[in-house]
């Protein structure tokens, strides 16, 4: 069980309209759940109290967005994308490992990568309560969502939203975002475009999209082998302390690796923050806008075949008026999905744009910090080694 | 200019032995040594020289010294295997990256072989010695099977196994000799895993270093289909950052590999030359002891034959009697003198390895430092690209 407390969001630049702040305060770790702590402050009459706050689990999240997708009213919105899912695979995999190869360890080596792997875990923990409270400052300061009744429930219910889940989930069968995976790239490029703006919105997305998410997964693969090597010092700091016992020097050299390492470890925890979470959450949201460009795709295709039909009742002498009507309902949701769309898509690139600033500095600065560090590690080391 | 066969030496050893041998183009070369001492050493006809050298030569020179030195009990530092035995292959990257690393480890140890060979105030006087610095052209060595990698590790084997059987029987006031041996083993082990650590060390960095440059590419591609300005400027500014971090991490693991990887695994090898003496040790004192028991049994033939009374037979027991007191005499004086040795080359030895050691650990740490400087350099260089987004 790990409890965790005080947490600065990172990605956007959110949270600055005080009549509803949201935060996640602290989380709770038990076996495979994580319980989230929501807490809101609201200046808004629609909530019952001003500051509250209320537990939560990851599957409540989702059936949050899942919501707001599968609400019409929201078609022209992009809707920020879910909180993956909290994965501790790799730390809990890489503690059973550990667990095995104690007998060949030494105390001190054992030790060592118990605190690592604990540092880890608490990462993948620090990450997915980011990534969460995010998800949720998102909907908080968007003009539309924030005023959405399932939202104001999901923060302020106070029972276990299980059993409200539950029902929600019959009412939409999941029906929709199944069809929205497997035709949206098809749909998209297909449609015929009339509109400037989305046509190269579209291209541009679609390209952007897969670059980033090959930029996405190679980021990953440099975290990881700034990992391993962290891990290796520890394993060489150990074996360095068996053979210091008899040698002098080494005794000396086993500090500064062991240094080394926690710096090592710092650069990759820091670039992964930085750098590959950034660019994983600019891929989900370039997928949000995708989403939003297929709703609209489909929005021209419904009104197209509407025109169809209207030509078609025209020629029988049937039906008129309803088909008349039926077209101008689809004329209407078309328009106010590309009005609202184009709105979106906007501000979308100016927040990308912030984002990628904010931690392209950030991850710069980190890199400076600990490399200075190094080097002043490393010159005390040798300025000790030489003198005597 | 290499003409090498590194790994298909083993099978082609057997057939083709006195065709395909490896063939070193290493000029090595080695200045007049300092004054040692009070003597000049005028045996060097010249100051600077330089020979080329087979790498069989290297090993038949480490034969003849070990088979003149070694009974003696004299520490001979042994050359690097005839194959990778010991030495995990690193196979990331291309393959010329691979083989080149091979090429360079062979020729840093077997320069270091010879250092340490002409280090030695003992060694350094013998004259295959110097016929192997001097000579132009040297007789091909033969039999130099006995050392190739598989060779080398059963005539360890067999030293430690006689060590480990006579042990026991041997008495306190060797208790020095069995608390180093002990040490020397204990030694062994930990640096044989701090060797295999050292070399996964590497290969992550090398893994790191391509991926790094992978991710590079995939920014600079990602900075192009960007359609914000100075994003996309910063996109591709940060795919040069990356692409310099590739060559750091690469010069990185290159440090890993020949300063500190390759110092262990010298010192692996050295830790088999120093219980290769204790053996030797070992067979000079088993000698004694044969030769006195030896002499026990002279001595209860010859009181035998009193009994029996048979003068010629007692004449020659007497004469072989007078034989054996003189070997065991001799015997005994070789023990210790080899004692002596093997005592005065293993504190030689620990202080030439802490010197050594320390030597190429500042030099690991300084080349760690100067690679961390440049780090520091390309991110400030980056730092007001990224705040110039907008």
């Amino acid at each position: 069980m790990m409890a965790f407390s005080s947490l600065r969001s990172v990605s956007v630049d959110l949270n600055h309209d005080a009549s509803l702040l949201i935060d996640i305060p602290d989380a709770l770790c038990e076996r495979d759940k994580v319980k989230f702590t929501v807490h809101t402050k609201t200046t808004l009459s629609s909530f019952q109290k001003p500051d509250f706050s209320v537990p939560r689990q990851h599957e409540d999240f989702i059936w949050l967005h899942d919501t707001l997708v599968e609400t019409e009213d929201y078609a022209g919105l992009i809707i920020p994308p879910a909180p993956p899912k909290p994965d501790f695979d790799s730390p809990r995999e890489k503690m059973h490992k550990l667990g095995e190869g104690e007998a060949t360890m030494t105390k001190e080596e054992y030790t060592k990568m118990k605190q690592e792997l604990e540092a880890e875990y608490l990462a993948v923990f620090k990450k997915t309560v980011q990534v969460h409270e995010i998800f949720l400052q998102r909907l908080s300061s968007h003009p539309v969502l924030s005023k959405d009744r399932n939202f104001q429930i999901f923060l302020e219910y106070d029972q276990d939203l299980s059993v409200r889940r539950k029902n929600a989930k019959e009412m939409f069968g999941g029906f929709f975002k199944n069809m929205v995976k497997s035709a949206d790239e098809v749909l998209i490029s297909g449609v015929k475009e009339v509109d400037d703006f989305f046509e190269q919105e579209k291209t541009f997305l679609l390209d952007y999209y897969s670059k980033i998410k090959d930029s996405t997964a190679k980021a990953e693969k440099m975290t990881r082998a700034h990992k391993n090597i962290a891990d290796d010092y520890i394993h060489i700091s150990a074996t360095l302390n068996s053979l210091a016992a008899d040698d002098m020097t080494a005794n000396k050299n086993l500090n500064i690796i062991l240094s080394l390492q926690k710096v090592e470890g710092r650069v990759a925890s820091d670039q992964d923050l930085k750098l590959t979470e950034l660019l994983r959450y600019y891929m989900r949201d370039i997928q949000a806008a995708k989403d939003l460009l297929y709703r609209r795709a489909r929005a021209l295709a419904d009104y197209e075949n509407s025109n169809k039909a209207l030509d078609k009742a025209r020629l029988k002498s049937k039906d008129i008026p309803q088909a008349e009507e039926h077209q101008r309902q689809c004329l209407q949701k078309f328009d106010k999905l590309s009005e609202s769309g184009k709105k979106e898509l906007t501000s979308f690139k100016g927040r990308r744009v912030v984002a990628f600033r904010k931690n392209f500095i950030e991850m710069a600065e980190l890199e400076i910090k600990h490399a200075k560090n190094s080097v002043t590690l490393l010159q005390g080391c040798i300025e000790l080694l030489k003198s005597n | 200019m290499f003409h090498f066969h590194a790994q298909n030496l083993f099978q082609l050893e057997e057939e083709e032995e006195e065709e395909e041998e490896d063939k070193f183009d290493i000029f090595v070369s080695v200045k007049d040594p300092e004054k040692i001492g009070e003597t000049t050493l005028p045996m060097f006809r010249n100051k600077t020289f330089t020979v080329r050298r087979r790498f069989s030569d290297f090993l038949g020179l480490y034969e003849k010294l070990s088979e003149k030195h070694g009974p003696n009990g004299f520490i001979v530092p042994p050359p690097p295997e005839k194959s990778l035995l010991g030495m995990t292959k690193v196979k990331v990257g291309k393959e010329d990256s691979s083989s080149t690393d091979f090429v360079e480890r062979r020729r840093g140890a077997l320069e270091r072989y010879l250092q340490r060979v002409v280090n030695h105030p003992s060694l350094l006087q013998d004259p295959d010695v110097r016929e192997f610095l001097e000579r132009e052209e040297l007789p091909r060595a033969v039999s130099t099977q006995a050392l190739s990698g598989a060779g080398f590790l059963k005539m360890i084997n067999k030293a430690t196994d006689a060590v480990s059987k006579m042990t026991i029987k041997m008495n306190e006031s060797d208790v020095w000799f069995e608390e180093k041996l002990q040490e020397v083993e204990s030694a062994d082990q930990q640096f044989r895993k701090l060797h295999a650590l050292v070399e996964s060390l590497v290969v992550h960095r090398k893994e790191l270093s391509l991926n790094t440059a992978s991710f590079a590419k995939s920014a600079a591609m990602l900075g192009s289909a960007e359609d914000n300005t100075a994003l996309s400027r910063a996109l591709s500014q940060l795919a040069e950052v990356e692409d310099k971090m590739e060559q750091l991490h690469q010069e990185q693991a290159a440090n890993d590999t020949f300063t500190f990887a390759e110092m262990i695994a010298d010192y692996i090898r050295l830790l088999g030359a120093v219980r290769g003496s204790f053996d030797h040790r070992m067979k000079a004192w088993q000698r004694w002891q044969d030769a006195q028991s030896m002499l026990q049994k002279k001595r209860e033939t010859e009181a035998k034959l009193l009994w029996a009374n048979k003068p010629d037979k007692l004449q020659l027991a007497k004469e072989e009697i007078a034989e054996w007191e003189a070997k065991v005499t001799q015997y005994e004086r070789d023990f210790e003198r080899v004692s002596a040795t093997v005592r005065k080359e293993v504190i030689r030895f620990e202080r030439e390895k802490t010197k050594n050691c320390k030597r190429q650990i500042i030099k690991y740490l300084e080349c760690l430092l100067q690679s961390q400087q440049q780090l520091i350099k390309y991110w400030e260089a980056f730092l007001p690209e990224a705040k110039a987004i907008a």
